[in-house]
């Protein structure tokens, strides 16, 4: 299963009439959310003509037990992703915040729950 | 296993202090249990290896169909019958995680296709024999999926994120596999003796081919020394096929049913069964093309592919037709 990270094409490519692969269906991520209320998840990717279809094969693919009750598909080509590099201009500055979780403060035990 | 006799960059495993720094930084990450993602760097070899050996993987999952498949049509029951088509249909559903794993390593699943049709890319010698009996989708499950979980749980903890994502996928499924094959193999077993006869001879014919999946001992090879450093290959064939007859023994012994070897015994000191080796010179034939079944199995691929062309084109011309309609209506 591919992730959203994970779309080594150009756009050009994974348009449906991309020259590198003129006849292959384009690339779709699919995200589906299950019954307990949770958020979308990325689950893996799949190939389909198109957006109707892609949703017809994520069911197929991805929910042949109960996984969900809601799917989206997104073209892989459509996805922006940050890359391994910036990881640590993006991530780092959350580093020396750690006050920003409540395990920093100290609060006395008689104040009961907080 | 379903990916068998994968060559790596066979020049050795390099030591951390020989390693180019960005090199060494993916070994120590691999070292220390970290996962590997699409856009992170890494080595030319340990993509290409990762390639063939997903892509074989894959391959396996959707030829694998095509031996139950033939038993689609002929299961005794509805319910039977129900089953199997799940069954089967998963199988094509873990091939198409596998694909969608490799492509994430910058290969189209078109060229993996191609490279199945044309014979260029293996799979598993297992799906080169046939299916004679019912009592095969028996053994079929019990053994051969038995056989893939040994290998495929493990692979759950590989370095590469995305086969790792798709083998958890994978080993929660597979374990109906192996149950329904059990079931199948319980109830032949305890059956008429016309039926039990028939289990018998299904275990006699899988025996030895579920052994050869696991390919030849590997304590020597390079390629193997490679994988395992790499952590994209986690335990050794002769481990993985040991793990597989202490585990499968006792289960032929529940069902009543004789391993077709007359020197296994259980050995009370290390604890493991003792077994005959397969016949390697069968194994290697097999690879090579010249299984029962090898011919049939590429000409089924390959009619599926040629016949389902239309189709594919077809569903995209109207794609491309429906999305023109739709700009032009803006």
């Amino acid at each position: 299963m591919s992730s959203p990270e994970s779309s080594p094409y150009s756009d050009t490519d994974a348009a449906p009439h991309g020259k590198a692969r003129a006849t292959e269906w384009p690339l779709w991520e699919i995200f589906i959310r299950g019954q307990h209320g949770l958020s979308h998840r990325h689950v893996g990717s799949l190939h389909a003509a198109d957006a109707e279809s892609a949703i017809k094969n994520a069911r197929d693919v991805y929910t042949r037990r109960n996984e969900g009750v809601s799917i989206w598909a997104v073209p892989a080509s459509a996805i922006a992703a940050s890359s391994p590099e910036e990881k640590g201009a993006l991530y780092e500055p959350a580093n020396d915040k750690v006050y920003r979780h409540p395990t920093f403060f100290d609060i006395p035990d008689e104040v009961g729950a907080m | 296993m379903y990916a068998q006799m994968i060559k790596s960059t066979g020049e050795g495993v390099k030591s951390l202090d020989d390693m180019e720094p960005d090199e060494r930084a993916f070994q120590e990450r691999i070292n220390a249990g970290g996962k590997i993602e699409p856009k992170d760097w890494m080595p030319e070899g340990y993509r290409k290896n990762l390639i063939r050996q997903i892509g074989q993987h894959a391959h396996s999952e959707i030829v694998g169909q095509l031996p139950e498949g033939n038993w689609i049509t002929r299961a005794p029951t509805l319910e039977r019958k129900a089953i199997l088509l799940a069954k089967v249909q998963d199988e094509a559903g873990h091939g198409l995680y596998l694909y969608c794993a490799a492509e994430t390593l910058g290969v189209t699943r078109d060229q993996l296709t191609r490279d199945l049709l044309s014979g260029k890319m293996k799979y598993s010698s297992i799906f080169n024999y046939p299916t004679l009996t019912w009592a095969d989708m028996g053994a079929v499950g019990w053994l051969v999926d038995g056989a893939a979980i040994m290998n495929q749980v493990p692979l759950q903890r590989t370095s590469y994120g995305p086969y790792a994502r798709a083998m958890v996928r994978i080993c929660k499924e597979e374990s109906f596999h192996q149950r329904q094959g059990f079931d199948i193999m319980m109830k032949m077993a305890k059956g008429t003796e016309a039926q039990r006869k028939m289990a018998q001879d299904a275990l006699n014919r899988f025996w030895y081919p579920s052994l050869m999946m696991f390919g030849p001992s590997d304590a020597e090879s390079v390629h193997s020394a490679q994988s395992m450093a790499w952590k994209i290959k986690m335990n050794s064939n002769d481990e993985l096929r040991q793990k597989f007859v202490d585990q499968t023994a006792p289960q032929a012994e529940y069902l009543g049913l004789t391993i077709p070897d007359e020197n296994l015994k259980f050995n009370e000191e290390t604890g493991h069964y003792e077994f005959s080796e397969p016949d390697w010179d069968e194994f290697f034939d097999v690879l090579k093309g010249n299984g029962p079944c090898n011919t049939e199995r590429l000409e089924d691929r390959n009619r599926a592919w040629n016949e389902g062309r239309w189709v594919r084109e077809g569903l995209l011309a109207h794609a491309e037709k429906k999305r023109k309609t739709a700009i032009a209506a803006e």
